[in-house]
């Protein structure tokens, strides 16, 4: 299992400096459309056009995600499909207070990954009792938005190794002993965030 | 909801939304993170991180018709309406519960001695998730871990050597702890525990009834 999990990268997983400037590039580009509130109407108005803003944006980060984390092109690219109907089924359960609409499609592909490649269930948290508030503040919408381009680019900033290492683990080339819990990333300022939102959430239904 | 004072390490939680743990890992983290506000924003934060590299992925294309299949799927696909989750009514949160098929009175005990009990839960075999029932006042029997060791207290509390857990709370056992939990007096002790190895009990008759166990 370790010589395996410690195997070279798939091709594009090591990414070298070229590949970063690229990944910074592609940030700026994205930066100005609102996918939550794309996803809203989604969830809101069954809005088709703006499934497929979602689509043509997700899909193949979906799929690419998905082959290297060692699926096939055929296999990948069903399995976006997928993620993609799961994103219209589920979007009623989707917060903009609380996660990034990137963030909550990766967690509807990892969960199809580990299905499909590793044919086992994965237990997922209870729903809580309130679900996400149909009006939620735009502030704090906007602070989350916010938080994954920070992120983002304090994820770009970190030194290759270590930057390699957390798309190792996220990639599963990494078992679960092998993954370092320091990531060197700002991530105390979103779990409070969220923290903060669960709260108020928690308070509004008392 | 009981203040909760052992939490999950960020390296398992990590894991967790990297998707990396084993099926029986899985179980007891997602039962912590029901009844955890604070897990459940840290396991958040580190799904962001995943939400990150997904946004940064290269691309790569879909075939030509995949957006035309998608919109032909959704079309037949009923959006499911919000509706108010079905929160469990006894101790089992919900991951557990779909587990089981049910609370406590749908689990299917085995007894190992001692007013001992446990019901081994169907997962891959990478790890394995058991349930324990503990009498109060009596305690585990004494014994040392290969690899790491997860308990989740649902009902009940125990103690060892080092500190006390309580519902929710969840003590992480790795090789070099060794320990004698101890369920307090007062109401019966009901666990969770994973183990990515089997454990070895240091007693002789322990020793021979592990096999029986099947830990």
């Amino acid at each position: 299992m370790t010589e395996q999990a410690l195997s070279p990268l798939p091709s594009g997983v090591g990414a070298g400096a070229g590949s970063r400037q690229k990944r910074v590039g592609s940030l700026a580009t994205t930066d100005d459309t609102d996918w939550a509130a794309l996803l809203v109407k989604v969830r809101d108005h069954q809005d088709r056009a703006a499934f497929a803003a979602l689509f043509r944006h997700f899909a193949p980060r979906v799929k690419a995600f998905l082959m290297k984390s060692g699926a096939g092109a055929a296999l990948a690219e069903e399995c976006a499909q997928d993620v993609m109907a799961t994103l219209w089924q589920k979007a009623h359960l989707f917060d903009p207070t609380r996660a990034s609409v990137a963030t909550w499609v990766y967690t509807i592909a990892r969960n199809r990954r580990i299905d499909a490649l590793r044919k086992a269930r994965r237990a997922e948290p209870e729903e809580l009792d309130w679900g996400p508030e149909p009006e939620p503040d735009q502030a704090e919408v906007m602070e989350a938005q916010q938080e994954t381009e920070r992120l983002g680019r304090a994820l770009a900033a970190l030194p290759a190794p270590q930057r390699t290492l957390i798309e190792r683990a996220f990639y599963g080339d990494l078992s679960h002993s092998e993954i370092a819990a320091e990531t060197g990333l700002p991530l105390g300022t979103i779990k409070s965030r969220i923290r903060l939102a669960l709260e108020k959430l928690r308070h509004q239904m008392g | 909801m009981t203040t909760i004072r052992h939490h999950l390490s960020d390296q398992l939680l990590m894991a967790y939304a990297a998707g990396q743990l084993p099926e029986a890992f899985n179980l007891v983290v997602a039962t912590h993170v029901s009844l955890c506000d604070e897990c459940r924003a840290r396991a958040g934060s580190f799904d962001a991180v995943g939400g990150t590299l997904l946004e940064e992925a290269d691309e790569i294309a879909m075939g030509e018709d995949a957006l035309a299949k998608a919109l032909e799927r959704i079309e037949g696909l009923a959006q499911a309406t919000r509706s108010e989750p079905l929160k469990p009514a006894g101790i089992f949160p919900a991951p557990l519960a779909d587990y089981i098929g049910g609370d406590l009175s749908a689990v299917r005990w085995r007894k190992v001695g001692g007013g001992v009990k446990q019901a081994i839960l169907p997962t891959a075999k990478d790890a394995s998730v058991r349930l324990l029932y503990i009498p109060a006042g009596t305690a585990v029997p004494d014994h040392g871990h290969r690899g790491m060791e997860l308990t989740l207290v649902l009902q009940g509390a125990f103690a060892d050597e080092n500190d006390r857990f309580g519902r929710g709370d969840i003590e992480i056992a790795d090789e070099e702890m060794e320990h004698t939990p101890v369920a307090l007096a007062g109401e019966d002790c009901i666990c969770l525990a994973a183990t990515d190895a089997p454990l070895r009990f240091r007693g002789l008759i322990p020793r021979l009834a592990q096999p029986l166990l099947r830990i």
